[in-house]
């Protein structure tokens, strides 16, 4: 998120989606945003498992990414799309 | 980026548009609160208020905690961070945020304070690890999303018997600040847009007495432009049906419950504070967090003095206004004259959340 | 009646030198005009280019200077002694001059590894055959230990003006197009990640690269090239901001235009950082006329650096120069000046 006009610095509601890589001990994953590698917590989302998104907060992924909510949403912005194509 | 672009269709932006307008009545004014300052900035960026309709106002909230940190408790970090023994870490954010007599963190840096930014308070714990001589102090600030973070470090600092390490704690709890929101005589709205990433750690149940004991709806909202402006249409379905409800647009992340592993660790290291002051919007109780018992000795409060001085903001800052939705950063008297983004008077014009910021960076062409 | 009391920038708030001042962006500016123009005042400094236009005799040279304090010294891509060189030959360049001749100073704090002042020195000496130019003189000073962080350098450079090129900020008009010569960001994002201090892994290189051939490409467009710049500290959102303010026109820029890698965006993301607001070394920025555009863009592209060049946006004449993004959404968004320093030590 360009935040950046003048204070060009972190943006503290920022959540970024990212794709685990690797389990790490100590509860932590390689976790890769678009090319970009961070270790990442994931003791409150222990579940995930290399291949699974998550959302990631200051160092910490808060959830894992419904890949079918997700793909819900898509539905319904398609939907829009269409909607206004047909009128 | 996946999870990112797809929401970032200008397409799907527009047509959505094209529904909010069937959605609204000629001479309606509609006022919807975005609570999150990360969707006010957000708006601003991507300019989506050009693709609302006139009828339809959205009002800046409290979601911006560093907006809302009052000026003594910058002072107190500011006195943490002059200690020679300390190393003062922190979000960038906090940095250029003005205390008492305009001094800020960056300013006792370039006076030779060791004061380092970091993304993560693990990082911070890691620099307690490397550097043992020093006294690392993390200045803990943000609402639910963040506090599970500073939660988490406390307890690693515990079991690995990491002694040089304190967090300055400063976080805050959206509910409380909601209802005084709700609670304000003179403010008046019709629904709020609700913080996302707030929500994937409390989940949505905390909200529904927004609808239950105000009649007002609530949707929350992820931070991309599609996920505000179906937001935004879901909040004019529910006024259009005559309903009240919490509905979840950030499904993805989100879920009713939320994360109960981060609220557990919210319980394990922290208490609720009785009282906690919010820059502009007075004494909110039972609104902050403070250091557990338990891990008292980890509180850089109780480990350090801090002056602890209420300073007023100055008389000219409206942030309380603006935090409150009951100003837009234009209406303030001294947006963009004495109060800009390198000389800001308030917190909102700092923080890359607050709403005068955004305001002043994205969108001061357009008035 | 309500009086609105403009103030203009006030004195320096704290009375020393912040790490703001070396940004690049508002803070510096002030300290140049209000304390180093402001004693040094003469019509060579006044236009505040990147380079002096000096002319002797009827010839024309460009004269500039620029000095090195990059931390860490070597990056992915580059080193100190790289930059030292290809940032000098840029500025020259991009005022529309043929690099002749650089001089070098260093500043060596006692204990530096000669081997090490060795290996630096000899990527000066590549970068310089590579830009076709001679470290013709050089300086040395050492301090002792603690007082100069390792290495500084500083180069100067002087280079002959190319005749074809009729370059300035008053050549500029609206309608005009703007030009970046490649993705944008890399050389900051490489740089920060190098220092380590936020755990983040990244493949992207520096970019620093020379641009005389580049530059040389866009001069044969004689007067329809207007101006150039080569976006460093501050980056791109600098760069126009002073193309703004010192033509008085607006630069308006299309957003899905801005070339940007993935990678480095997502860098980016994760650190509440604008892409345009982080530094380049090896890319430029061109105004030029708007029947002149695509062909000046193709030179760009048949150009191994400037294969990612793009066509960014335009001049537009406004009341209140300023530089706009217009969003995919049909909004705009204000990229101001830079006030704070998001990435210190970057070049």
């Amino acid at each position: 998120m360009g935040v950046h006009v003048q204070w060009a610095w972190a943006h503290m509601c920022l959540g970024i989606p990212g794709q685990v890589l690797e389990r790490l001990d100590d509860g932590l994953a390689k976790v890769d945003f678009s090319g970009v590698r961070r270790e990442v917590s994931v003791v409150f989302t222990p579940e995930a498992e290399p291949g699974d998104w998550v959302l990631v907060h200051v160092g910490f992924a808060l959830a894992q990414i419904d890949e079918d909510e997700a793909r819900a949403t898509l539905q319904l912005l398609g939907e829009a799309i269409a909607a206004e194509l047909a009128t | 980026m996946k999870y990112v672009d797809e929401y970032r269709s200008a397409d799907a932006a527009l047509a959505i548009a094209a529904e909010l307008r069937t959605l609204v009545e000629p001479g309606d004014h509609l006022k919807l609160m975005e609570v999150c300052g990360g969707h006010t900035h957000a708006i601003y960026r991507h300019g989506l208020d050009v693709l609302l309709p006139d009828e339809v106002e959205l009002v800046h909230g409290p979601g911006c905690p560093v907006c809302v940190i009052p000026l003594g408790r910058v002072d107190d970090a500011i006195s943490l961070a002059e200690r020679p023994e300390v190393t003062f870490t922190s979000f960038g954010d906090m940095l250029r945020v003005p205390g008492g007599r305009n001094r800020s963190l960056l300013e006792a840096k370039a006076r030779g304070a060791d004061v380092r930014i970091v993304y993560s308070p693990l990082d911070a714990l890691k620099i307690a690890v490397a550097e043992p001589d020093r006294e690392v102090v993390f200045f803990g600030v943000g609402f639910e999303t963040t506090a599970p973070a500073t939660a988490l470090t406390l307890v690693r600092a515990r079991e690995r018997g990491i002694h040089n390490f304190s967090v300055f704690c400063n976080h805050v709890l959206i509910g409380p600040a909601l209802r005084a929101i709700l609670d304000s005589p003179d403010v008046q709205l019709d629904g709020f847009v609700g913080p996302g990433h707030v929500s994937t750690v409390i989940g949505t149940r905390p909200y529904e007495f927004v609808c239950s004991e105000y009649g007002l709806p609530l949707v929350v909202a992820g931070f991309e432009p599609t996920d505000i402006l179906q937001a935004v249409a879901m909040l004019l379905r529910q006024l259009h049906d005559g309903r009240a409800e919490v509905e979840n647009a950030y499904g993805r992340v989100v879920r009713r419950l939320g994360n109960p592993r981060a609220l557990a660790a919210l319980e394990t290291a922290f208490a609720v504070r009785e009282d906690f002051e919010w820059r502009g919007l007075g004494a909110i109780p039972r609104s902050g967090l403070r250091i557990a018992d338990a891990f008292a000795d980890l509180d850089a409060e109780q480990r350090f003095t801090v002056p602890g001085a209420r300073i007023e903001d100055p008389k000219a800052c409206r942030c309380g206004d603006v935090l409150r939705g009951r100003a837009k950063p234009y209406e303030c008297g001294v947006f963009g004259t004495a109060c800009t983004p390198e000389r800001p008077l308030g917190t909102c014009m700092v923080s890359s959340e607050g709403a005068c910021a955004a305001y002043y960076a994205y969108g001061r062409h357009r008035t | 009646m309500r009086c609105v009391l403009r103030l203009r920038a006030a004195p320096h708030v704290s009375g020393v030198v912040t790490l703001a001042d070396g940004a690049g962006g508002k803070a510096s500016r002030r300290l140049v005009e209000e304390l180093f123009l402001d004693e040094l005042r003469n019509p060579l400094l006044e236009p505040l280019g990147d380079a002096a236009i000096v002319g002797m005799n009827g010839a024309r040279f460009a004269f500039t200077t620029d000095s090195y304090v990059v931390r860490p010294l070597r990056f992915p891509g580059g080193d100190i002694g790289e930059l030292a060189v290809n940032g000098t030959v840029n500025d020259l360049s991009v005022a529309g001059a043929v690099p002749l001749a650089l001089s070098a100073g260093f500043v060596l704090e006692e204990g530096f590894p000669l081997d090490e002042l060795r290996a630096l020195t000899a990527s000066m000496a590549r970068a310089a055959r590579d830009a076709g130019v001679s470290v013709a003189a050089g300086d040395t000073k050492v301090v002792e230990r603690g007082a100069a962080d390792g290495l500084y350098v500083t180069t100067a450079g002087i280079g002959l003006l190319d005749l074809r090129a009729v370059l300035g900020l008053q050549r500029v008009r609206p309608g005009d197009r703007v030009l970046v010569s490649g993705g944008i960001a890399e050389h900051g994002i490489a740089v920060m990640l190098a220092r380590g201090n936020l755990a983040l892994e990244i493949d992207v290189m520096s970019d620093t690269a020379p641009l005389h051939e580049l530059t040389a490409s866009l001069c044969a467009f004689g007067p329809s090239l207007r101006w150039m710049r080569d976006p460093t500290r501050g980056g791109v959102a600098t760069t126009l901001n002073e193309l703004a303010t010192g033509a008085g026109m607006s630069v308006v820029l299309t957003e899905n235009a801005i070339p940007v890698r993935d990678d480095v965006r997502a860098a980016c993301e994760l650190l509440g950082i604008d892409p345009l607001y982080v530094a380049n070394e090896g890319k430029l920025v061109a105004v030029v006329a708007p029947d002149s555009a695509d062909a000046a863009l193709a030179a760009l592209r048949a150009h191994p650096l400037g294969a990612g060049a793009a066509d960014v946006g335009e001049i537009r004449a406004a009341d209140v120069p300023l530089v706009l993004v217009e969003t995919p959404f049909g909004g705009s968004r204000i990229v101001d000046m830079l006030v704070g320093d998001p990435l210190p030590r970057i070049c």
